[in-house]
Order: structure tokens, then sequence, then C-alpha cells
């Protein structure tokens, strides 16, 4: 049923700006792959091309063996659903739903009942049953969302994809439908591939997290790969918060100022670098060796957590510090910091 | 201080309480602007129409000549409506979707008919489809003949379109073209790409698209353009007289009747005929309004 997608080296311009420089992603049957990125990044563009709907300057999109520009939109057998669901308003839900259905050719169509029964089925699916009179201006944002992925579903899609499917939704509701549709894709375990801007939406949904950047792929892999090892400076400063240090690398030592700050690193090749650090991985400890010093200027609640604003001596950017379940320091109190796990990328 | 409360005394029950003043300031203007300019004037119609006897009035009514101007009057607006209602749809199409050298030329052409003199526009189509005219010499050798059903208006086509109906429906078509393309404009430019697209994704024909998803959604606009500019050419009567070549019972309009009648010092005969033209049209505006209130409210908006 569900196809395994291969997006091969896609280039995309519109007008002078280039929405796609050369993007591959390869997503396996059944997989939940997010397209991660800021606004402008190309991940809509990239969804509209396997979808059909935007033509490719250069390259592929393969649906299992297929080239895809050999199939027509109906024969792509794609579910899209889009950021503004794109219901039809002058029709109930229930012919929502059914409208994919009743548009097949005459032969391939199934019969009325068959049609009531699919409805059914999928008013059931998307826990909306009782509102299939209903028009859709009559619906809450995310009653309209569930129906416009009940009527992409209706088609059996090979293929999943959803534009910032929450991205019109409050916070609540966003939270409530995302573990539905990851309990949906897991009882359905159709391929799947959908863009969102929020990087906690991508890590708590997605089997893998690919991130765009400029219309190039920054990194693929999954929530934990991206989030703990993230391959550039970018995927870093995106996902999440991160505290940026200018280091110098010395033998298996990072040294900011002169002040050796993390040990133990494996790369050959010393110089300028920039060391990420993550506010979770600062610790306030009491010895000396490998920490650095600062003074605790602002404490401010994020959440669960509590979060520290240290200064630095030579640093114009206060560093971020999560303070867990630690006893917190005072304010003004001076404090010695040990970065237990950080991302260092040379200076470009 | 007290604060005044508003005597409950006061606000009878049809009177919704609202923060916006001068519900009372704004009706008494309306209904005194509108009862000086419309009301009034069509009430006199009315006791100048009754003056006539109801013998006089019958007489008028059915005579053949009356009947046939009648006909023409609201079998050729109606006909041009529908012309424009599909024509004007469109133009409106191509103004909104496509994007092509010349295109607000073409947008503010298609104003032209509103602010044209109406007699302007009829000695123009007059010159010009008159069989000598630039298209009236070409559509001279051709010739076919139709009936319009359900009204029973039949156009014997002999070649010739100024001082036949036909002529009357060019002039009327020429005068209410905007009507529908500027208010389909709006509804179709709001109207998402996206539902478009999701039918195609869905499996849609192209046709399907277009009859179940693209129309739908603005046939309550395209309903409002036909009214206007169906009640626009009952009422034309300057561009219209000059092409029509008047001929009684064949392509003599309603209101010049009345005009024949006026200089005929035929008052009574007059504001009878305008008084059947009157009834007749705020009859069926006022049915089209009912479907169109229906589809509306079909669509949500209501």
């Amino acid at each position: 049923m569900s196809v395994a997608v291969t997006v091969e080296s896609i280039q995309k311009s519109f007008a002078n700006f280039a929405a796609l420089r050369g993007v591959s992603l390869d997503v396996q049957p059944g997989e939940l792959v997010a397209l991660l990125g800021p606004s402008g990044s190309g991940k809509t563009t990239l969804l509209r091309l396997v979808a059909g709907l935007e033509q490719a300057d250069g390259g592929r999109v393969l649906f299992d063996e297929t080239d895809t520009r050999q199939l027509s939109l109906r024969d792509r057998r794609i579910g899209f659903v889009f950021q503004h669901y794109a219901l039809f308003k002058h029709m109930n839900v229930a012919a929502n739903i059914a409208f994919g259905l009743k548009a097949r050719p005459r032969l391939e169509r199934p019969g009325n009942a068959e049609i009531d029964k699919r409805v059914s089925d999928l008013m059931e699916l998307v826990q909306l049953k009782g509102l299939e009179r209903r028009f859709p201006v009559q619906l809450s944002g995310g009653q309209r969302q569930r129906v416009a992925l009940a009527r992409a579903l209706a088609i059996e899609p090979r293929v999943l994809l959803l534009d910032e499917p929450f991205g019109a939704l409050d916070a609540k509701v966003r939270k409530d439908l995302r573990g539905w549709l990851r309990d949906l894709h897991r009882r359905t375990g159709h391929t799947t591939l959908f863009v969102t801007h929020d990087q906690e939406e991508a890590l708590e949904l997605a089997d893998r997290v690919a991130i765009l950047n400029e219309g190039r792929l920054e990194q693929v892999g999954s929530p934990d790969d991206v989030y703990d090892h993230p391959a550039t400076p970018f995927v870093c400063e995106f996902l999440g918060e991160a505290n940026k240090l200018p280091v110098k690398v010395v033998g298996s030592q990072a040294f900011f100022g002169d002040r050796p700050v993390l040990g133990g690193l494996q790369q050959n090749q010393g110089g300028p670098a920039s060391l990420y650090v993550r506010p979770q991985h600062l610790r306030i400890v009491d010895d000396a060796p490998l920490s650095l010093p600062g003074v605790v200027e602002d404490i401010r609640r994020n959440g669960a957590l509590r979060r520290a604003e240290v200064a630095v001596q030579g640093l114009a950017k206060r560093l971020d510090v999560d303070l867990a379940s630690q006893v917190a320091p005072a304010l003004g109190e001076r404090i010695r910091l040990r970065i237990t796990h950080g991302s260092l990328f040379a200076a470009a | 201080m007290t604060l005044a409360l508003p005597a409950a005394s006061r606000s009878s029950s049809w009177r919704q309480p609202s923060i916006l003043p001068g519900f009372g300031l704004s009706l008494g203007i309306t209904i005194s602007a509108l009862s000086l300019i419309v009301l009034i004037p069509l009430a006199a119609l009315f006791l100048k129409a009754a003056s006539a006897g109801p013998a006089d009035i019958w007489a008028i009514v059915t005579s053949s000549r009356t009947q046939a101007a009648l006909r023409l009057s609201f079998g050729a607006a109606a006909f041009s409506a529908i012309v424009n209602a599909i024509f004007g749809l469109i133009i409106a199409w191509v103004l909104v979707r496509y994007r092509f050298p010349g295109r607000r030329l073409l947008d503010a052409a298609v104003d032209l008919p509103f602010a044209l003199p109406t007699a302007v526009a009829g000695i123009s189509l007059a010159a010009i489809y008159a069989p000598n005219g630039w298209i009236g010499s070409l559509l001279a050798p051709l010739s076919f003949k139709f009936t319009i059903p359900l009204i029973d208006l039949s156009i014997g086509f002999d070649g010739k379109v100024a001082y036949t109906p036909l002529g009357v429906m060019v002039a009327l078509i020429f005068i209410g073209l905007p009507f529908v393309v500027r208010t389909v404009q709006p509804v179709l430019e709001e109207a998402e790409v996206e539902t478009e697209e999701a039918a195609a994704l869905l499996g849609a024909s192209r046709l399907r698209t277009i009859f179940r998803v693209i129309l739908p959604g603005i046939v309550p606009a395209l309903l409002t353009g036909f009214v206007l500019a169906f009640a626009r050419a009952v009422g034309e009567y300057g561009s219209v007289i000059f092409i029509a070549g008047n001929v009684p019972m064949v392509s003599e309009i309603a209101p010049l009747l009345i005009v024949i009648k006026l200089e005929g010092f035929d008052y009574a005969g007059a504001s009878v005929v305008a008084m059947i033209m009157l009834i007749v049209s705020f009859t069926l505006i006022l049915a089209i309004n009912a479907i169109q209130a229906w589809s509306r409210g079909r669509l949500g908006h209501g």
C-alpha cells in the first residue's frame, strides 16, 4: 500500500529565487518524516514537488521505482492536507470526505453504499461521528483539520503529505492533535511527510527529521540524532537552544580565552572553532579544572525549569543555564560552570 | 453622579440593544430618503395608473402591442443577462487568474459601458452592426433561425442585427457586462487556489473541479451579477432605441412604448405599462434574491 519516496537531487527556482538547491531524501514505506526549517527554507516547496503541484527544474521524485513524472495527479494517489485545510465550503463534512471516492472514473468507483460505509468509518477514525451534516464553517479549527485528514485518507493514499498540519491551531489543540496523529500513523502506517517550522512538533512526532535551510538539506536523522549530534551549526541553533562560545582547539582541549573549558576532544585539527552548548549541558560545579567562572545576573522561570543567565567575562551574550533540581544560586553570586556536552564546529 | 438607565418602556421588542448609537437617526434618514426618491414617486405612478379605470387598464395590458413590447423587454433582458453571466464569468476568470500584458487595460475597459452615455453606445453599436457597418456587413451573408425556449422568443436571423430584436440584445449585453464581471471578480480573487489543488489531488478531473468545486462557490455572486445585469437591461432605454429600429410588435421595447404614450399625452396609458414593468421586475428580482439567500446560506455566509 504505502510506497517508499525517493527524492533525487531536486532543484527548483521561482523567478530569481532558488527555493531548492539539490535536495535528496529517502523515505521508507510507512515512515513518518518531518521536514523542518525556518520560513523560506523550501520545505513547503519540497512537499508540493512530491505531491506534483510543482514541477522540478532538475532531479526527480520516485514512488518505489516509478518516476512520478509518468503519473497523473490522480495516479499518484497522494493524500494532501493543506495548511488552511482547503475544505470544500459548499459541501458538508460527509460530502467533503466522499469527494475523492466519487471523483473516481466510473469503473473504479465504489458503489454508493460502499462510499457511505467508508465515509462512516473515516468519521469514526477521526472522531467526528455525528458531524456528517455540518458545513466546514460550522466546525472548529481542530475539527476542520481532522476532516481534511479524513478526506485525504479516503482515497487510500500511497503517501500522506501534511503542510504545517497544526500551524493554524492554538497551543492546546496542537498538543492534543499531535498525540492523536502519532497514534493514527501507528495504526494506518502511511508513508507520511509533514512540513513544520515547530522543532518541538517535529522531534516529538517524526521517526526521522529532515532539516532544511535555504534550499539545502542540513541533516537527516532520528530526533535523538539531530538533537544530540547536530551536523551543522545551523541545526544546533535551530533545534532547541544553544549557547555559542568562541573557542580555540589545542590538542584534545578547547580553550575559551586561555582557560580550558572542554577536554577529551578527538578532532585532529586545531585552531579557532565555535562551541555550542545547550542550557541543560551546563552544570554548576565547585572544583576548578575545566570550568568557566561567571556571575549570575538573572533567574527566570521557563516552564518546568528555572533558568539562570550567567555573565562570563569576555563573552558579550550571557550564558543560559538550566537549573533543573539544583539548589538555585543567588543573584550576583559568582559560580563555576562545567560543560558536560557540547558540539564543536571549526570556525568558517 | 447618577447613571441614566434607559427606560424599559422606550425599547420595544424589535429594537436590539446595541453599542452602536444612532439606530433611530439612521433608520429615519434611510426611510425619508427612500420615500422621497423611490417610494413616493412609485406610489404616484400607481395612483396615476389607477386613474385609468379597470377597463382601460385591462385593455392596455392585453393589447398585443403592449404584450409584444413587454415580452421583448423581459425576454431580451433575460437572454442578455444569461449571456453576460457566462461571458462575464469567463472575463472575470481571465482577469483574476492569468497575468498577461495589457491585463490592467482590459480590466479598465470592462467598466466602459458604465461610463459611456448610453446614447453614444447605442449609436456606435447601430453604426457597426448596421447592414453596411463593419460587423453588420460581415454578418449579412450569414443567416440562421432559432427560438429561445420557455420565453418563446423566436429570432429569425436574416443576416441583420441592427434594427431587429437581436440588435436589442446586443445593446443589452453591452450595457450589462460590467455588472457580472465586477460582482464575480472579487469572489474569484478570494477563492483559494488550494481547493482546486485539493480536488485535483483527490483525483477529480478538470471539469469536475470546475462544476463541483469552483462554480458552487461563486454562484451567489454570479446570481447577484445576473440580477443587476437583468435589472439594468429591463430598464435600459438610451442605447436600445438607436439599434432596435423600434418596429412596433417586433423591435419595440416597453420603455420606448411608455415614451411614445407620453408623447401622445396618454399619461394613464404610460403609467399602466410602467406599473406592469414594475410589478414583473420586482417579482423576478425578489425571486432571484430568495434563491441567492438560499445558496448563500448553504455556504455559511448567511
